[in-house]
């Protein structure tokens, strides 16, 4: 890939006796749009911070460009942050709050008014100049912050959580226009989400991170497809563990009566206890037959395009499954189905 | 019922006002009531008395002396609170908002034997700075009230643009903290003007403000002047008032509408 922007070197950051960020290695380049995805508390906005200059590590280093900016306070990085909540100032137009970073700039007038303009019209806002955050509705606001960010030309745009405040349409209709926009400035992007749909839909990495580590960094297909723990796999994505012995380099046994045939690529070693996962679209409702496994169904949720099924097998173990809607046979709880796990389908955890 | 009894509550704290405003044009030269004429004749006096004029510029360059002090220092504790960068939060709370509860005679004694002490005794210093001390709980209340509805994400947000603190605090804070400092500014100028009690037992005929020169007044001499002067006082707090709910809003000020 291109050359490294924005380096974090063992980056720790404790609050107190809590570790929000513990010994992070990351490396962003150029151009990327890389999305830092967690649950709340998983240290992603600390993370978010230390690349800001919000908060200072408490050890390791940070590094824009090959050089170290560990001690630089915030308005000496030339980053542009997007806030969830904005963070427009209330007292200013909507053509000053983009003009603020050129006016500490001491840019001349003419040139503010034109790459405002320029700014304002590259999120379509050309025409709101004149007023106030408070007279936008949130997607205007939205959009402001965004031009507000990328107006000075920053050397990396770090996202925090901006999509969080917009219902769920207006969500989908930003997320499409932020890629568009990141990608017809081409600028190095940090995005903060807990939510794997836009990570998975926008990025094209993705550090999933817990408790202050990074679990897995990869492409959006890579961390969906081949989930490195346990937890990637629970969090991105819905799916199912299976708890079992390996019986063979391609079969492992989940009760003395029940053994699946998997296909993962030679990590199995026979004896060994394993932990399988198999996302719920992957399962296949089938006919009574060689290769499928006896389950019970327990609960039925609706969806509309979909229905989510969650059925248990003959030995305890419970699976889901998305059935496409219109479903192949009426399904009721209590109704026994059979399933087919495609041996191709099934990921190993560590 | 209850609207006859309202109306003898505001009867009952008006009419001390109105008894004084009617006396104040009485012609004759006992404080009596009621007035038996029309006359500008105690106001004439009131405004010529030199004692007045010489304690009304004191009066301006005490209160101009305690604001200007009192404002920055209120402004930089409020802030200060509100961040929560100090050390034993309430015990500094406690102490900026103490002179609220200390009685008047207990303060100003206290400042007497501390100017004593200093050798400053009836000094226009001690006098200032025991007005700064007045009126800081009010610039702390007020400002702090401003400083809460602040949101912190803001002052990030204009370093990340590239302002300094310094410049954050000018472009940022200091406008979104305009309702609080205003309302701290008519506090401070409203408290100081009408102090009484500490200034009287910290200066002396030649630095003595209104209100003290006011009270000599009416120990020795018993005609309307100080009627007159009292209106007058009572005319000017109540145009200050108006004129900065007419150009600013009060209502804005205090409720911290936006």
């Amino acid at each position: 890939m291109a050359n490294a922007v924005v380096e974090l070197k063992g980056c720790t950051r404790h609050y107190g006796g809590v570790r929000a960020v513990e010994a992070m290695d990351l490396v962003i380049f150029e151009g990327e749009f890389l999305s830092l995805l967690g649950p709340s508390g998983c240290g992603k906005t600390t993370t978010l911070n230390l690349i800001a200059g919000f908060v200072e590590p408490t050890a390791g280093r940070i590094l824009i460009d090959g050089e170290d900016v560990t001690g630089l306070p915030a308005h000496l990085r030339g980053l542009g942050v997007v806030f969830q909540s904005y963070a427009l100032f209330p007292h200013l137009s909507v053509f000053e709050n983009v003009a603020f970073a050129l006016r500490e700039r001491r840019i001349p007038a003419e040139e503010i008014a034109r790459r405002v303009g320029e700014a304002l019209a590259l999120v379509q806002l050309d025409r709101q100049g004149r007023q106030r955050p408070a007279e936008l509705s949130g997607g205007m606001q939205q959009r402001v912050a965004l031009a507000r960010a990328l107006v000075y030309r920053p050397r990396v745009l770090l996202l925090d959580e901006p999509l969080a405040a917009l219902d769920k349409k207006l969500r989908e209709e930003m997320r499409d226009e932020l890629r568009a926009i990141q990608r017809s400035v081409g600028i190095t992007t940090v995005f903060v989400t807990h939510d794997q749909a836009e990570a998975l839909g926008l990025s094209d990495r993705i550090a999933v991170m817990s408790r202050g580590r990074i679990e897995q960094l990869g492409a959006p297909r890579e961390i969906y497809e081949r989930p490195a723990s346990r937890f990637v796999a629970d969090f991105i994505g819905a799916s199912t563990v299976l708890r079992g012995r390996a019986v063979a380099d391609d079969r492992v046994a989940l009760s003395p009566d029940l053994t699946i045939r998997v296909r993962v690529g030679g990590i199995l070693r026979v004896g060994e206890q394993v932990e399988l996962a198999i996302r719920p679209e992957r399962v296949r409702l089938a006919a009574a037959g060689e290769g499928t496994a006896e389950a019970r169904i327990e609960g039925l949720v609706y969806q509309g395009a979909m229905t989510e099924v969650s059925a248990r097998l003959a030995d305890g173990q419970r699976v889901r499954v998305f059935v496409n809607e219109p479903a192949p046979m009426p399904l009721a709880p209590g109704q026994i189905i059979h399933l087919r796990l495609p041996a191709d389908a099934f990921m190993v955890l560590e | 019922m209850l609207k006859a009894s309202v109306v003898a509550l505001m009867a009952f704290m008006t009419l001390p006002t109105v008894v004084v405003m009617v006396v104040s044009f009485n012609p004759t030269a006992i404080l009596s009531f009621p007035p038996s004429g029309f006359s500008w004749r105690w106001y004439v006096n009131a405004l010529t008395y030199p004692q007045f004029q010489r304690a009304a510029v004191n009066s301006l360059w005490v209160t101009l002396g305690a604001v200007a002090l009192a404002l920055p220092i209120g402004t930089a504790a409020a802030l200060a609170l509100e961040r929560g960068r100090l050390r034993l939060p309430t015990l500094w709370a406690t102490l900026l908002l103490s002179p609220l509860v200390v009685p008047g005679v207990a303060a100003g004694l206290g400042f007497l034997i501390l100017a004593a002490s200093l050798g400053m005794i009836r000094s226009r210093a001690v006098l200032i700075a025991a007005h700064v001390a007045l009126v800081l709980p009010f610039v702390v209340r007020s400002v702090w009230v401003s400083a809460r509805n602040l949101d912190a994400t803001l002052e990030r947000a204009a370093a990340s643009l590239g302002a300094t603190p310094w410049r954050t605090f000018r472009r940022v804070t200091l406008p979104l903290l305009r309702p609080g400092l205003f309302a701290a500014l008519l506090f401070a100028v409203v408290v100081s003007v009408n102090e009484f009690v500490v200034s009287l037992f910290i200066s002396n005929r030649l630095t003595e403000i209104l209100p003290v020169a006011m009270y000599s007044y009416v120990v020795n001499y018993t005609d309307p002047t100080i009627a007159a002067m009292s209106t007058l006082f009572i005319t000017a707090t109540f145009l200050v008032i108006w004129l900065a709910d007419r150009y600013v809003g009060l209502g804005r000020v205090f409720l911290h509408h936006r």
